[in-house]
């Protein structure tokens, strides 16, 4: 059934991306505010403290909140503009209902949740529970991403729920769980100005996470280097003591090589390794040969530069390991993680002071949404929805038979390949963008036409909502209440600025409405946020995440708590394993030894070129939103290839022309940015756009085995020279898909 | 006037343009911004850096401008031309030694950074140096910059045979006191320096 209505400019002239530049009242009207709200910001996982203004219910400006501790009333330009997406012209006011032909036409809500509930009945009815799955935000509050997971479970009595948080830092979770016992940032951000010396890998902190600069450049101030890799000469790397331009999928060559030359030049933490961990002694076999030449070989960069990075790293008092997208990215991307902590855990430099790894964050709520139980396998508190007591527990926290909860169901890419498959029938979604966040977009859009029923939960018609059968207006950040989970694993407080426009309602009100409407109502009771928050506490008590101790007076009052806090009255915990003493239930820290595989698709002679994808600093995730915001539109109108001017030429290509980048999969048509900032073997353009500008349509459907992350950092294209698209889509405006 | 100063930090710089989009929230200019940031050509460097007005204490910019339409005030900072008075000559822009004053040509007036005179002068940030992430820029204590950075902050600047003093100071590092401007530069660049250091394909040369 879920075929676009209408074609897409149709859509788009309807529903946008329209771009909005003129807060409410337009520049010249000044004056004084109704209220200046302290709230955070909806966009990276950083989380910013800022204050909005408001005025007749309308989020007017921002005001810097400079005592917020973390950030300090900084921001980046997305934090800056996010205020101008309130009255945004493109905003759902109304649920609304396909019409073939027609588009989609505005509904009352009965009329909208009395559909979605019959479909729902009706799918599971003809086909089992399991067909009807879920797809949640890792952009959500925990307290609503914890309702996402109870409602999977108890309400549809399906396996399969999944969120986005599965594209974005799962391999870090995964790594840490494995090697610590648990799943945060080790330490708080106040440590990494400490530090003597820090690896950065895989994170083009400038633009995905601009606030964590400055703490890397205080570290600076106060002496310390700064090691980074990326296949590109990022902002940050420009500045680094020691850049290395490792090829994509070669960091373990490079983390691997390292701990050679660290064991040979006896720069390692015996007595630590001795006292608090386990599996030594195959990791020092492991890497026996990773000499700098052989490590050097799959790194694709000099080995001085790897020795040198041992040299750095190795025998410093204090360390710090950052990690982000460009390592976990992988179809090895949990080992690539798990290479690059060993390094700190090696030489015993974690858990104290101005020691420690930190996995930064991505999404808004990538810490908390992954915690509070709606991912495919997890229940609150991260328990396992496989272990027998877990499972008691949660049930006895909901109020239903354990037999009831259903298990293990499919990861996000795993999910839509069901939909492919005709296995899954029927889908409900709530901020997830897959049709541009996927990889191998194409079949993305084909498996969402083989829906038969497909309802969507969101605040703006996003690219994906274009093929629901119902859409149902949910919620902003600013129009609710409830907390999220920090990069340094502190919980927050997101207050609520003004209320939902029109006929909008908030998120959870409408999960529970339908959850109602099954039947259920007794078992969603709440009457707002808090309410849901209280539950969440009870079911993450004794789990890893645990909440239980928090309350959103206390969260308010101190800007945050730290999990763990296990009791009330509990300060709540901001540096982990200090004293050595780790996750697992022997208290120690597991070594785990990684070999380097080839990543699933390498280039070869029809596609020679290595395509990596990232993001750029005025979008985020999928742009649904920042695609709307005039100021950063501007900023980054639309995706660029970056390429080295020795590819270029030996291409005939010069800067600005459009190219055509192909793989196996698909292509886009963009322009070429020549620049000498990236490796000579390999291509990068950011992510955010849709359609013919979608870095996705190239992209690989490998994912890491254990995490399930999606390979989005490395495949094979070949790049060409071509002239500008004239189809009916790429003469859109640019923010709706165009090209220029 | 508080013994707040602001900072430039040109090595912290990460191009975000946080600022840019914040100093169009001021309220006397809202909507445009007043900040440049300047790139070096992208193809070369990720380089970039911020550019406020210095407010220098004897304004070059003021002093050629026929219509007496730009006012330092009484605390030091050099406000954008006064809108009844500037003719819209384009002599500030011409004159000044860091490029600031910009001709807009929609409104037909100069238009260039009041250091935020609308949130400085009653105790506030300038925007910029607020929300900028990286700390390239910074409103602050001079007592505080030198406790926490290594480089030294500078606001004395010499171009050819003219010293000009700033509001604004620059950080730079220890052994630099002031800033030596030369109208034309022909330093050759060191033999230890590698010949492009920003030139991925030069540092792999040796790999296959
Ligand atoms: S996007 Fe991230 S870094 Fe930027 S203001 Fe928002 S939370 Fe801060
Ligand atoms: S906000 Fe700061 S880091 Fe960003 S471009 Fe401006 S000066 Fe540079
Ligand atoms: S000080 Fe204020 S007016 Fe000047 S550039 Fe910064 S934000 Fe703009």
């Amino acid at each position: 059934m879920a075929k676009l209505p209408v074609d897409i400019p149709e859509l788009v002239k309807e529903f946008g991306p329209h771009v909005h530049r003129v807060p409410p009242g337009g520049w010249a009207h000044t004056g004084p505010d109704d209220k200046l709200v302290k709230t955070h910001c909806c966009f990276c996982g950083q989380q910013c403290g800022i204050q909005l203004r408001v005025r007749d219910n309308k989020v007017v400006g921002f005001e810097p909140w400079e005592d917020f501790p973390f950030n300090k009333g900084k921001l980046c330009p997305k934090g800056v503009k996010r205020y101008m997406q309130d009255e945004h012209p493109d905003r759902l006011k109304a649920p609304m209902m396909r019409v073939a032909g027609k588009g989609f036409q505005p509904t009352t809500w009965d009329e909208a949740l009395d559909k979605t509930v019959a479909e729902i009945r009706r799918i599971q009815q003809a086909y089992g529970n399991d067909s009807f799955g879920v797809l949640s935000g890792a952009s959500l509050t925990n307290e609503k991403a914890y309702l996402m997971g109870k409602f999977a479970r108890v309400a549809l009595r399906t396996a399969n729920i999944d969120y986005n948080g599965r594209l974005c830092m799962v391999s870090a979770g995964a790594a840490s769980r494995k090697v610590f016992g648990m799943d945060r940032s080790a330490n708080p951000w106040s440590d990494i100005p400490k530090a003597k010396v820090i690896l950065l890998a895989g994170s083009n902190v400038a633009e995905c996470s601009p606030i964590t600069t400055d703490y890397i450049w205080q570290m600076r101030e106060n002496g310390g280097k700064l090691i980074v890799l990326d296949p590109r000469m990022t902002p940050i790397a420009r500045n680094a003591d020691l850049f290395i331009p490792v090829r994509s999928g070669g960091d373990i060559g490079v983390f691997n090589g390292m701990l050679h030359v660290m064991i040979e030049r006896g720069w390692i933490d015996y007595d630590f390794i001795e006292k608090h961990t386990t599996g030594w002694e195959q990791v020092a076999e492991t890497v026996k040969k990773y000499t700098p030449e052989y490590a050097s070989k799959i790194a694709g960069v000099p080995p001085e530069m790897i020795v040198k990075a041992a040299e750095m790293w190795g025998p410093a008092p204090t360390s710090f390991v950052l990690h982000a997208r460009g390592i976990e990215h992988h179809s090895k991307g949990v080992e690539n993680c798990v290479a690059a902590i060993t390094l700190a855990v090696a030489t015993g430099r974690i858990g104290r002071e101005g020691c420690g790894y930190a996995m930064i964050t991505g999404q808004g709520n990538g810490q908390g949404g992954r915690e509070q139980g709606q991912k495919c396998d997890q229940l609150p508190g991260n328990r396992s929805v496989e272990n027998h007591e877990h499972r008691k527990y949660i049930a006895g926290v909901w109020g239903v038979p354990e037999e009831s909860i259903p298990r293990k169901g499919l990861s996000a890419v795993k999910l839509i390949e069901a939909i492919h498959d005709g296995k899954i029938k029927g889908l409900i979604s709530i901020c997830f963008n897959p049709a541009v966040s996927l990889p191998d977009a194409n079949y993305v859009r084909e498996a969402f036409e083989k829906l038969e029923f497909y309802a969507n939960i969101d605040f703006f018609l996003s690219e994906t909502a274009r093929y629901a059968d119902v859409v149902l207006a949910g919620s902003l950040m600013e129009e609710d209440e409830g907390t999220t989970t920090n990069v340094e694993g502190k919980v927050i407080l997101h207050r609520k600025a003004v209320d939902p426009p029109g006929d909008a309602r908030v998120d959870w009100q409408i999960i529970c409405d339908i959850a109602t409407r099954l039947g259920y109502g007794d078992k969603f009771p709440y009457k707002n946020s808090h309410d849901i928050f209280e539950e969440l506490r009870v079911a993450s008590k004794g789990g890893i995440s645990d909440y239980y101790g928090m309350s959103w007076e206390m969260i308010s009052e101190q800007n945050g708590v730290y999990w763990p806090c296990p009791e009330v009255g509990h300060p709540g915990t901001p540096r982990l394993y200090e004293g050595g003493k780790f996750a697992h239930p022997d208290g120690k820290a597991h070594f785990v030894p990684v070999e380097w595989r080839p990543s699933a698709e390498m280039p070869d002679e029809e596609y020679p070129i290595i395509l990596t994808t990232g993001r750029v600093v005025s979008h985020f995730l999928s742009g649904t939103q920042t695609r709307r915001i005039g100021g950063l539109l501007d900023q980054y109108p639309q995706p660029r290839c970056e390429i080295h001017p020795r590819l270029a030429e030996k291409l005939g290509i010069a800067d600005g022309d459009f190219v055509k980048v192909e793989s196996r999969r698909g292509h886009v048509v963009v322009r070429a940015q020549v620049v000498k900032t990236i490796r000579p073997d390999t291509v990068f353009i950011p992510y955010h756009w849709p359609l013919g500008r979608s870095a996705n349509n190239m992209t690989v459907r490998a994912i890491d085995p254990e995490s399930n992350i999606p390979e989005y950092k490395i495949c094979a294209v070949r790049v060409i020279k071509t002239v500008e698209p004239t189809d009916e889509i790429a003469r859109l405006e640019v923010e709706a898909g165009g090209i220029r | 006037m508080s013994a707040m100063a602001f900072f430039i930090d040109y090595s912290r710089c990460i191009g975000c343009q946080a600022c840019v989009q914040a100093c169009a929230e001021c309220d006397t200019h809202r909507g445009t911004s007043m900040i440049h940031l300047e790139t070096i050509e992208r193809r070369d460097s990720v380089q970039t850096a911020p550019q406020v007005c210095m407010h220098c204490e004897d304004p070059i910019c003021a002093r050629v401008c026929p219509a007496d339409a730009i006012k330092k005030t009484p605390d030091g900072v050099v406000q954008s031309s006064l809108k009844p008075r500037c003719i819209g000559c384009s002599n500030c822009v011409v004159s000044c030694p860091f490029g600031v004053p910009k001709y807009s040509a929609e409104i037909d007036q100069m238009m260039k950074c009041d250091m935020c005179y609308d949130r400085t002068s009653i105790g506030k940030k300038p925007m910029c140096a607020t929300v900028c992430p990286s700390g390239a820029l910074t409103f602050t204590t001079m007592e505080d910059i030198q406790r926490t950075r290594r480089g030294i902050p500078v606001n004395s600047w010499r171009f050819g045979e003219e010293d000009v003093k700033t509001k604004v100071y620059v950080m730079v590092p220890r052994e630099v006191e002031r800033v030596n401007v030369e109208l034309v530069q022909i330093t050759p660049t060191p033999a230890s320096l590698p010949e492009d250091p920003y030139d991925i394909a030069l540092m792999l040369e040796e790999v296959r």
